[in-house]
C-alpha cells in the first residue's frame, strides 16, 4: 500500500483571541495524489484554518494543540523550518481567493510570476520569461507578452485569477490549496476559471484542497468532501456519496437551505434550531 | 392585475459629467404593487444604479420615473422629502448602513419619531418591540450596538427599519450577498413572508439567479446597461429566450453530480 499524499490525524486548534476557544477538533482527513478534495462549510468551520495549516501560515494567535499533518509522510508540523520552507510554494502552493489583494500593485507580472522560477529553480532572467510565457499560455491568456508587462490593476478581476493560478502551478507543486478562489467572481467567470483549475490539475496530476461554501462547486469539481461545523468534521466521503445520499442531518438541512434556480421553492427552508443543537451536543459545544 | 407603482422610462444614467460613461443604455422598468421583481446582472451590468436611479438617489440623464402616479424624475428635494419614507431600502452591508455608535432601539425609534408616524417614544418602542418579533430577534437585542450583532440578526434590523416606516416600496441590494445559506434562507424567508404581510412592493437587486428564483415573481436581466430580458419568473428560468440568460443559468453549479457540466461548451461563453 502506497501512503497518502496528505494525511491530516487528530489536528486540533485553539484560538488564544477568542479566549482558548478551540476552532479544530480533531480534525482528519486524507488525499491520494491527483485527488480533489472539497472542504466546505459555513464561517467558523474551520476550513480556511485548515488551509492555512497545510501551508505554514496559522496567525500566531492560533495555537495547534494536538494531531499530525504528514505530507509525503513527514509531519509539516515538527519539521525544521528550513525544510518547511522547501516545501511550502514548491510542493504545497496557494490559489487564493482575492485576485486583487494576492498580487503585489507596484510589480509587473513578470517579477512575481518568475521569482519563484529564478530563486527555486534557478532558471535565468531569459529561461524564467519563456517559462511564464507559456505558463500564461496554458491558463488560456490572450497576448501573455503584453500581460506580463502589465500591473495588476490593468487586468480584470478574471485575469488576475488566472495569472494567480499560473503562479500556483508554477513549480509543478504535488498539492495546491484553493483558497475560495472564485467566491469574489462572477458566475460565468467562475465557471471558466473552474474549468481551467480542473484542467491544470488532470494535466499535472495534482491533487487538490479546494476550501469553498459552495455545495454546488463541490458537486461539479470535487472527487471527495469533507464538511465541517465548528471545526469538526461532521461528514466525509466521495462527492457523490454525500450529496446524494447525505447521512448526517445537518448536511441534508443545508442541502435544503440553498437556493437553486430549477426550483421556485427552494431557499426558504433555514437550518432547523434543531439540527444546530444537535451539532451542538454531537461537539460537546457549552 | 395590480396597477404599477412604480415605473421608469427610457433611463440613462452617466457617470463623472458631460463627457462620463454612460452606465444605463434606456432602462424600461415597473413594479406593481405588492410584487416582488428581481433585477439581476453581473459586475457592471448596472443593476446597482438602475437602483439607485429608482430611488432618485443618482440623476439620470434621460427618461422619466414615476412614482404612485406622480413623475418624480426632476422633483426637487424638498418635494422629494414626503414621498421618502414611502419608499425604503435595505443595503448590502448592514455594518455599514446601521450607525456603529447608536444602539438598536435608536436606530428603529428614531425614524418613527423622525417621521411621525409614532406621537412618542413610548408609541414607538412598542411598534419596535412589534417588529422585533416579526423579526425573530429578542428584545435585548435593543440595547445592543450593530457589531454586537450576528450577520443576519443586522440584516433583520435593515429589514426591521425598512418595514416600520410601513413604505409601499423597498428597495434591497444584494442583501444576503455576504451570509452563510442557512442564514441567507432564513432572512429571504422572513423578507418573503414581510412583503407578503404588508403588501409590499419590492426591487430585489441580486448577481444571483437561485436567490431571485426564491423570491421573486418578476425578473429583469441586465446586461451593458441595457434589460437583457424580462419577464416572470416561472417564465424565464424554464425557458429564457435570451441566450445570455441562459449562460448566465448554465454557469451556475448545481449540488448534484453533472459530468461534463465543466467542459466547454461551443464557444457561446466566449460571447458572455
Amino acid at each position: 500500500m502506497t501512503a497518502s499524499l496528505l494525511s491530516i490525524s487528530g489536528l486540533s486548534a485553539v484560538s488564544d483571541r477568542e479566549g482558548g476557544a478551540p476552532i479544530l477538533r480533531d480534525v482528519s482527513l486524507s488525499l491520494e495524489r491527483g485527488e480533489v478534495r472539497g472542504l466546505v462549510g459555513e464561517s467558523g468551520a474551520g476550513k480556511s484554518t485548515i488551509a492555512k495549516a497545510l501551508l505554514g501560515i496559522l496567525p500566531r494567535t492560533v495555537r495547534v494543540t494536538g494531531g499530525t499533518i504528514q505530507f509525503e509522510g513527514r509531519d509539516l508540523l515538527t519539521m525544521p523550518a528550513r525544510d518547511l520552507r522547501d516545501i511550502m510554494g514548491a510542493q504545497i502552493s496557494l490559489i487564493p481567493q482575492d485576485p486583487q489583494t494576492a498580487l503585489n500593485p507596484g510589480r509587473r507580472i513578470e517579477a512575481q510570476l518568475t521569482d519563484g522560477l529564478r530563486l527555486r529553480r534557478g532558471l535565468s532572467r531569459r529561461e524564467a520569461h519563456v517559462r511564464a510565457l507559456k505558463l500564461l499560455e496554458e491558463v488560456h491568456i490572450r497576448d501573455p507578452e503584453r500581460v506580463l508587462r502589465a500591473f495588476p490593476h490593468e487586468l480584470s478581476g478574471g485575469m488576475r485569477q488566472r495569472v494567480l493560478i499560473a503562479a500556483a502551478f508554477a513549480l509543478e507543486p504535488k498539492l495546491v490549496v484553493a483558497d475560495e478562489p472564485t467566491t469574489a467572481l462572477d458566475v460565468t467567470v467562475q465557471k471558466q476559471i473552474l474549468r481551467l483549475i480542473r484542467d491544470m490539475q488532470k494535466v499535472h496530476g495534482t491533487a487538490v484542497i479546494f476550501v469553498t461554501h459552495d455545495l454546488g462547486v463541490v458537486a461539479q469539481i470535487c472527487d471527495s468532501v469533507t464538511l465541517l461545523y465548528a471545526g469538526k468534521v461532521i461528514e466525509a466521503g466521495a462527492t457523490a456519496d454525500v450529496l446524494q445520499n447525505p447521512k448526517h442531518a445537518y448536511t441534508k438541512a443545508l442541502m435544503a437551505a440553498g437556493p437553486r434556480y430549477d426550483r421556485p421553492d427552494a431557499g426558504l427552508e433555514p437550518v432547523p434550531q434543531a439540527v444546530f443543537e444537535q451539532l451542538r451536543a454531537e461537539i460537546g459545544i457549552r | 392585475m395590480a396597477e404599477n407603482l412604480l415605473t421608469a422610462t427610457g433611463l440613462e444614467v452617466v457617470y463623472g459629467g458631460r463627457r462620463g460613461v454612460k452606465v444605463l443604455h434606456g432602462v424600461d422598468i415597473a413594479i406593481r404593487r405588492g410584487e416582488t421583481v428581481g433585477i439581476v446582472g453581473e459586475s457592471g451590468s448596472g443593476k446597482t444604479t438602475l437602483g439607485r436611479a429608482l430611488l432618485r438617489l443618482v440623476d439620470v440623464s434621460a427618461g422619466s420615473i414615476h412614482f404612485d402616479g406622480r413623475d418624480i424624475t426632476h422633483l426637487p428635494e424638498a418635494e422629494m422629502r414626503p414621498l421618502r419614507r414611502r419608499i425604503q431600502m435595505i443595503f448590502q452591508d448592514p455594518m455599514a448602513s446601521l450607525n456603529p455608535r447608536h444602539t438598536i432601539r435608536r436606530i428603529l425609534v428614531e425614524p418613527l419619531l423622525l417621521h411621525g408616524l409614532a406621537k412618542n417614544a413610548a408609541e414607538a418602542e412598542a411598534r419596535v418591540a412589534k417588529i422585533l418579533e416579526r423579526v425573530t430577534l429578542p428584545a435585548a437585542c435593543l440595547d445592543r450596538n450593530p457589531h454586537e450583532l450576528s450577520g443576519g440578526q443586522r440584516q433583520r434590523i435593515g429589514i426591521a427599519r425598512a418595514a416600520l416606516l410601513e413604505p409601499d416600496f423597498v428597495l434591497a441590494d444584494e442583501i444576503v450577498s455576504g451570509l452563510d445559506v442557512s442564514t441567507q434562507a432564513q432572512v429571504l424567508k422572513l423578507l418573503k413572508g414581510l412583503s407578503a404581510d404588508l403588501g409590499l412592493a419590492m426591487a430585489f437587486i441580486s448577481h444571483d439567479l437561485s436567490v431571485i428564483r426564491a423570491v421573486c415573481d418578476r425578473v429583469y436581466v441586465l446586461r451593458f446597461g441595457k434589460v437583457e430580458e424580462e419577464g416572470t419568473c416561472a417564465e424565464v428560468f424554464a425557458n429564457p429566450k435570451s441566450d445570455y440568460t441562459r449562460i448566465l443559468l448554465d454557469a451556475i453549479p448545481l449540488p448534484e453530480i453533472n459530468p461534463g457540466w465543466l467542459d466547454p461548451k461551443t464557444g457561446i461563453e466566449d460571447a458572455a
